[in-house]
């Protein structure tokens, strides 16, 4: 699998899209492979707060659940509510299926983020 | 995943999963393959045309020779004297207290020969339980662990029948459900029942362990043309928890009744004493407790094993199996509740990782296959 270079990554199986001031995050395809299909996405409403290295949320797979860590901090903005009713675009096309999008704070922290050649590394 | 994959036992199938390029996890001590092509995928397949699974980790231990009808008696709850030679039971191996050593499947070989197919994870314990208590019963009683000596494959789907009539004389319609007979599949002789832990039709093949993938490979080819795909044991738990079959660890154990379980019926009501059968009467007269409820997620959320059902902020009950099937597609799941929250159409309240999601009591089994004609 080849990682989009646009995006960057985390430890934990997350990308992050950055756009000026704000951030996309998803799931990285080696995430998807190792969860299996997902039936249900648990994702905070618009106006949360996501804080880098906390918990926003939960990803569920036929067999088992997973905790989503937010990679960066600041205000959710938008969340992608189709997931809701089609939880398997996380499946089919991971690296288009943002979850949320993120209002960065000023000077807000972020986890370490990897490019694409150091996560696909990561993911073997 | 585990650095201990080498200490798991491998099926005789293993190299067939890993030519599919299954994904294999451990279970019960076991290296096995958790899907193939997706869990979905093969759910679906099993509905709607065939799946194909391993089921070789399962255990099977014999009891035979003078007596072999009393000591099965004595240890399961089921009525083993009911059997025809060629017919098959599910029962429970119980304790004293009446509940369950494990659930398994009493096969009649002869009229004093029994074979039982138990949970991978238990064998060891069952084969000790079994040795030690049947003895009790019938004294020199023989009791023989043949679990490595078989590969065991469940076909399973609508057109699980088609697909292994293109491999064998053996008059499968004639085999009843919960019958089984003997005869040649691709050219090795082996055991065929017509038995499955899906809710679908179909059958499980017990051959001897070195031609397992010869008769593994000849399913997969002649299931082609009909739609199978080889399943996991990801979509084995979501298809058996959506016929509402319980499963040994998850929705009873050794804390749990025949009764409590909510399968009185593999209760030999009739026979003489076996274990646990005092407790299990009185039971059965006075009623338990707790009692196992199917339920239907009301609020958008997956309750899973050892989720609480609560009630005005305490605990009154566990969720034992909890998934989104794929057929059925809802979130349901099976939970203890006490007789007061039994009924079908109770709101239940289950705590999810600290959220309090409202379900509802529904029958079970949540899926039926049609009759076929």
């Amino acid at each position: 699998m080849s990682y989009p270079t646009n995006l960057q990554y985390t430890k934990e199986h997350e990308w992050v899209l950055v756009d000026g001031q704000t951030a996309s995050v998803g799931i990285t395809d080696f995430a998807q492979q190792q969860l299996g299909d997902v039936v249900y996405v648990d994702l905070p409403e618009v106006g949360a707060t996501v804080e880098a290295g906390r918990n926003f949320g939960t990803i569920e797979s036929v067999k088992a659940v997973s905790d989503l860590y937010a990679p960066v901090t600041g205000t959710v903005i938008e969340v992608n509510t189709a997931l809701k009713d089609s939880p398997q675009d996380l499946n089919q096309r991971p690296h288009d299926a943002w979850m949320i999008k993120v209002s960065l704070v000023d000077g807000g922290a972020m986890v370490e983020l990897m490019d694409a050649a150091a996560y696909a590394e990561v993911a073997k | 995943m585990t650095d201990t994959t080498a200490t798991l036992k491998q099926t005789p199938l293993h190299a067939c999963h890993v030519a599919l390029g299954a994904r294999m996890v451990p279970f019960g001590g076991w290296h096995m393959p958790v899907e193939y092509s997706g869990i979905i995928a093969e759910h679906m397949a099993v509905r709607t045309a065939a799946g194909l699974f391993d089921v070789s980790h399962m255990g099977e231990v014999e009891i035979a020779g003078p007596g072999a009808l009393d000591a099965v008696q004595h240890i399961t709850s089921n009525d083993a004297s009911k059997l025809a030679i060629g017919q098959i039971q599910y029962s429970a191996l119980t304790t004293p207290e009446g509940t369950f050593v494990d659930d398994l499947l009493v096969y009649r070989m002869g009229p004093s020969h029994f074979l039982l197919v138990i949970n991978a994870g238990n064998i060891d314990k069952d084969v000790a339980w079994i040795q030690q208590r049947a003895a009790e019963a019938v004294p020199g009683v023989a009791v023989v662990n043949s679990s490595d000596r078989y590969a065991l494959m469940a076909l399973q789907g609508p057109r699980a029948e088609a697909i292994l009539h293109t491999l064998t004389a053996i008059d499968l319609p004639a085999i009843r459900y919960y019958w089984f007979a003997h005869g040649e599949i691709a050219g090795v002789r082996g055991t065929v029942s017509r038995t499955g832990y899906t809710g679908e039709d179909g059958f499980e093949i017990m051959v001897p362990s070195a031609q397992g993938p010869r008769v593994w490979d000849a399913l997969m080819a002649a299931g082609d043309a009909h739609g199978l795909k080889a399943a996991g044991l990801g979509a084995r738990d979501t298809l058996r928890l959506e016929a509402s079959m319980r499963l040994y660890g998850n929705d009873m154990d050794e804390t749990r009744t025949v009764v409590e379980a909510g399968l009185g019926w593999i209760v030999g009501w009739k026979k003489p004493a076996f274990l646990g059968h005092d407790v299990l009467y009185a039971q059965k007269a006075a009623g338990t407790a707790q009692v196992l409820v199917g339920f239907e997620m009301i609020d958008r959320a997956i309750a899973r094993h050892g989720h609480l059902v609560v009630a005005d902020g305490v605990q009154v009950g566990v969720v034992t199996s909890g998934t989104q099937t794929p057929f059925v597609n809802k979130a349901i799941g099976m939970a203890y509740v006490p007789q007061a929250l039994a009924a079908v159409g109770t709101p239940l309240t289950i705590d999810i990782r600290g959220r309090q999601a409202r379900a509802v009591v529904v029958p079970m089994p949540f899926y039926k296959r049609a009759k076929s004609a």
